[in-house]
């Protein structure tokens, strides 16, 4: 019988440690079958964050790093300054790249560093126990905003893609969304679009992508992923907001 | 062979380029800006990189991507730079990454001032970031002796996978001295078979990672790194010894304070006053050595530090109770004055009194 | 020999550069020598000064906290620095700027109007190299051929210019203090 369907060759063939119903399993996916089809496993590098996607450096089986909290996109620079032939990419949560390492997120795209972003923005910190991100909406309750969200105590959330497009080393910015299956194949070609604009060497490209938490959130699977449809959704565009001429 | 006339900042870049060094990234900070200045115009001369990041946390973990892919790279800063780089410099130990870091320390604590100081040995030598790890900290006392010990600085931290700092001060990385560099000798460097590059050169997979999420594997990780450092401690003390010969009193100071210590050594052997210098050249690991070796013939020892005693304690570590150790300090950027130096050794010779 | 040279003024007035100038000879004729500023937070107008030390043996410390000659080119630095001279030092104080006299009486004190001297051979930028001229005479720290080799060395090309006005200079202030 014919096989359609397999696990990508940039993918280690082990069990996640996600919990059930968390979407980083199809994003990881989605990266591993992106490099697979552009045949650059032997050239990427991987950056893990801190996080739930710490251990990303183990499913992806291409070379890689393991940097610290926020820090990815300042390993990345070092490592594509060194190599700029390889292919290199980080993977970070909301904390990671739009809290404690914007500072680094912000100038590696001001610079122009040609490397790719994949952002998982689920609206909450999911590692140290369900806290408020700065992408968690307005009223979402967490841990650490047990009444909601409050505009006027924690300000509004943070919509990094639309921010770092207006930046003029940003060659690709993208948000998509892991809901259903339509979108999960709309997000594969972001993910494959921003790994092209790298290998283009047309600069830097960040896909952001939004994920549910389940276990965080306190739902169920298939109601997270109708929560994230019903509330991220309406705040969170999904949309091009910047892509290069000569790629797309 | 020709000398020519070079700033102590200008000589650790060039020191840099020709151990080999071809990136360097870094944040700006007095009193170490010409070091930057020299590199952004000389890595292009040499086909290497020099880049401004936005920070000295960007810049420390810019090292660390770099270093991850076996380039020798380094970075520089001064104290508040340093302090936001510890985070960084954890990792890089924990991932036994080989990289340089220079700290031209200034004086503190907080914003301080940017005159010289020695106040961040404590920083350097007994941690300063998070977990059980250990730099090798060279001290180096001359700019001649600068471009020497950055060859040194980044084949002992490619020999050993750890970071190396060099500390300096404001005088040392200000002042000229003739100094002979020669022509540049071919070199090599040293295979980096864990290095990661991509999957490009075969089958293994490489990893640059400190984390080690089973409480018996980190145990391990951690007895492994301590092994390097008693292999580090035993092989790699090293300090000058100035006019130690029949020594009742030895001064133990390094860097710019020594300097100022050696022209006191010199005033008391004309006096007749039997004062000798033991200046560490590495901080860490201590040169315990070389204090035993003197513990028996000499009557007592003197620190002169700019701070308010912190690598004194190490010399009573190495003293061991055997001997007094007396302290002398100028801190907050003051520079000790050889003429009160020389007043603090005569009082200890007459039993503490002036 | 043992000299500890402080040379001290605004900033602007170049004292960092002829201190640099003499180090320079100095090396140029083989001996030991160290070069050491000091200056405040502001890069321009700001109080400047240096330390040089040229001897024969190696140098333990090249920091000049008891300098042999002061050259004080305005008066903030004769105030400060004036009681730091070892005694039977020197002392050459900038007359056109400071209308003081130095207090010290273990010392030799030389007053030279440099800036107006500079000015009239030709440039004023030349004021620390009458002085320069006097302190060779005085001492023979170095001599006036490893002045004028180092000028050809430190001066970028499209200053060389400049070089025979220096030298002038030099001449003017040893002739000042020659007996």
């Amino acid at each position: 019988m014919k096989k359609v369907f397999e696990r990508p060759k940039s993918l280690k063939d082990m069990p996640f440690h996600y919990c059930p119903g968390c979407t980083h399993g199809i994003a990881h996916r989605l990266v591993a079958e992106v490099i697979d089809e552009l045949q650059v496993f032997e050239k990427a590098i991987a950056v893990a964050p801190v996080g739930c996607s710490v251990f990303c450096y183990e499913y992806f089986d291409c070379d890689a790093y393991q940097a610290s909290h926020g820090r990815a996109p300042a390993v990345a620079t070092g490592i594509k300054r060194v190599l700029p032939d390889r292919v290199v990419f980080t993977y970070q949560g909301d904390g990671d790249l739009a809290a404690i390492g914007t500072g680094e997120i912000v100038h590696s795209a001001a610079r122009g560093e040609n490397f790719t972003v994949i952002f998982i923005n689920n609206a909450i910190y999911a590692m140290t126990g369900g806290q408020m991100a700065p992408t968690t909406l307005l009223g979402q309750k967490t841990t650490t905003t047990p009444f909601g969200r409050d505009h006027k105590l924690n300000g509004s959330p943070v919509r990094m893609s639309e921010m770092l497009s207006v930046l003029d080393g940003t060659a690709y910015a993208a948000r998509v969304s892991l809901h259903n299956p339509a979108n999960v194949t709309r997000a594969k070609k972001a993910i494959k679009k921003a790994f092209e604009v790298q290998i283009a060497g047309l600069g830097f490209s960040i896909v952001e992508v939004l994920s549910s938490c389940p276990t965080n959130w306190g739902l169920p699977p298939l109601k997270a992923l109708k929560w994230l449809e019903d509330n991220m959704l309406p705040y969170y565009p999904l949309g091009e907001f910047k892509k290069p001429a000569e790629v797309i | 062979m020709a000398k020519i006339l070079m700033k102590g900042n200008e000589a650790i870049g060039e020191g840099a380029v020709r151990a080999g060094c071809r990136y360097f990234f870094g944040y700006p900070i007095t009193p170490q800006s010409e070091l930057p200045h020299y590199l952004a115009k000389r890595m292009p001369e040499v086909g290497g990189l020099y880049l401004q990041a936005e920070s000295e946390v960007a810049s420390i973990n810019m090292v660390f991507g770099a270093a991850g892919t076996g380039a020798r790279v380094m970075t520089s800063s001064s104290g508040p730079g340093i302090s936001l780089m510890q985070e960084g410099i954890s990792y890089l130990a924990g991932a036994e990454l080989p990289c340089v870091i220079v700290n031209m320390i200034r004086g503190g604590p907080g914003l301080g001032n940017i005159a010289p100081a020695q106040s961040d040995y404590f920083q350097a030598t007994k941690g300063g970031g998070h977990g059980d790890y250990r730099l090798i900290v060279l001290a180096p006392a001359s700019v001649q002796e600068i471009i020497d010990l950055m060859q040194d600085a980044f084949d002992l931290s490619d020999k050993y996978r750890n970071p190396v700092m060099l500390m300096g001060d404001g005088v040392l990385g200000q002042m000229m001295e003739p100094v002979e560099i020669g022509d540049q000798k071919p070199f090599e460097l040293p295979e980096k078979p864990w290095a990661v590059t991509g999957r490009l050169r075969g089958k293994e997979k490489r990893l640059i990672n400190s984390l080690y999420i089973v409480p018996e594997n980190c145990e391990v990780h951690n007895f492994k790194l301590e092994k390097k450092y008693t292999g580090i401690k035993e092989a790699e003390q090293r300090w000058e010894e100035y006019r130690t010969e029949g020594a009742e009193m030895v001064m133990v100071a390094f860097g710019t304070s020594a300097r100022i210590c050696k022209s006191v050594v010199d005033r008391c052997r004309e006096e007749g006053l039997p004062v000798g210098l033991l200046r560490p050249i590495t901080l860490w690991p201590f040169p315990e050595k070389g204090i035993v070796r003197l513990v028996d013939s000499v009557k007592s020892f003197l620190t002169v530090e700019m701070n308010m005693g912190q690598m004194v304690e190490d010399v009573r570590l190495s003293v061991n109770g055997k001997r007094p150790v007396h302290f002398y300090g100028r801190v907050g950027g003051m520079i000790p004055v050889a003429r009160d130096v020389y007043t603090e050794v005569k009082k200890i010779f007459n039993g503490g009194v002036a | 020999m043992h000299e500890g040279i402080l040379i001290a003024g605004f900033g602007g007035q170049g004292v960092l550069s002829t201190g640099q100038l003499l180090a320079y000879s100095g090396m140029v004729e083989g001996k030991h020598v160290a070069w050491i500023p000091s200056y405040g937070p502001e890069m321009r107008g700001g109080t400047a000064n240096c330390g040089v030390t040229i001897a024969d043996s190696p140098i333990s410390s090249p920091v000049v906290s008891e300098p042999t000659v002061l050259i004080a080119m305005n008066r903030p630095s004769l105030e400060k620095f004036e009681k730091v001279v070892v005694p039977g030092g020197i002392i050459f104080v900038n007359s056109s700027l400071i209308n003081i006299k130095a207090t010290r009486a273990d010392v030799r004190t030389f007053y030279i109007p440099a800036n107006d001297m500079a000015e009239e051979i030709g440039s004023s930028k030349v004021a620390n190299n009458i002085i320069l001229g006097a302190l060779l005479e005085l001492t023979r720290v170095v001599t006036t051929g490893a002045v004028e080799k180092s000028l050809y060395e430190v001066l970028p090309p499209h200053h060389h210019k400049m070089i025979p006005i220096n030298l002038k200079a030099l001449e003017v202030g040893a002739g000042l203090v020659r007996e």
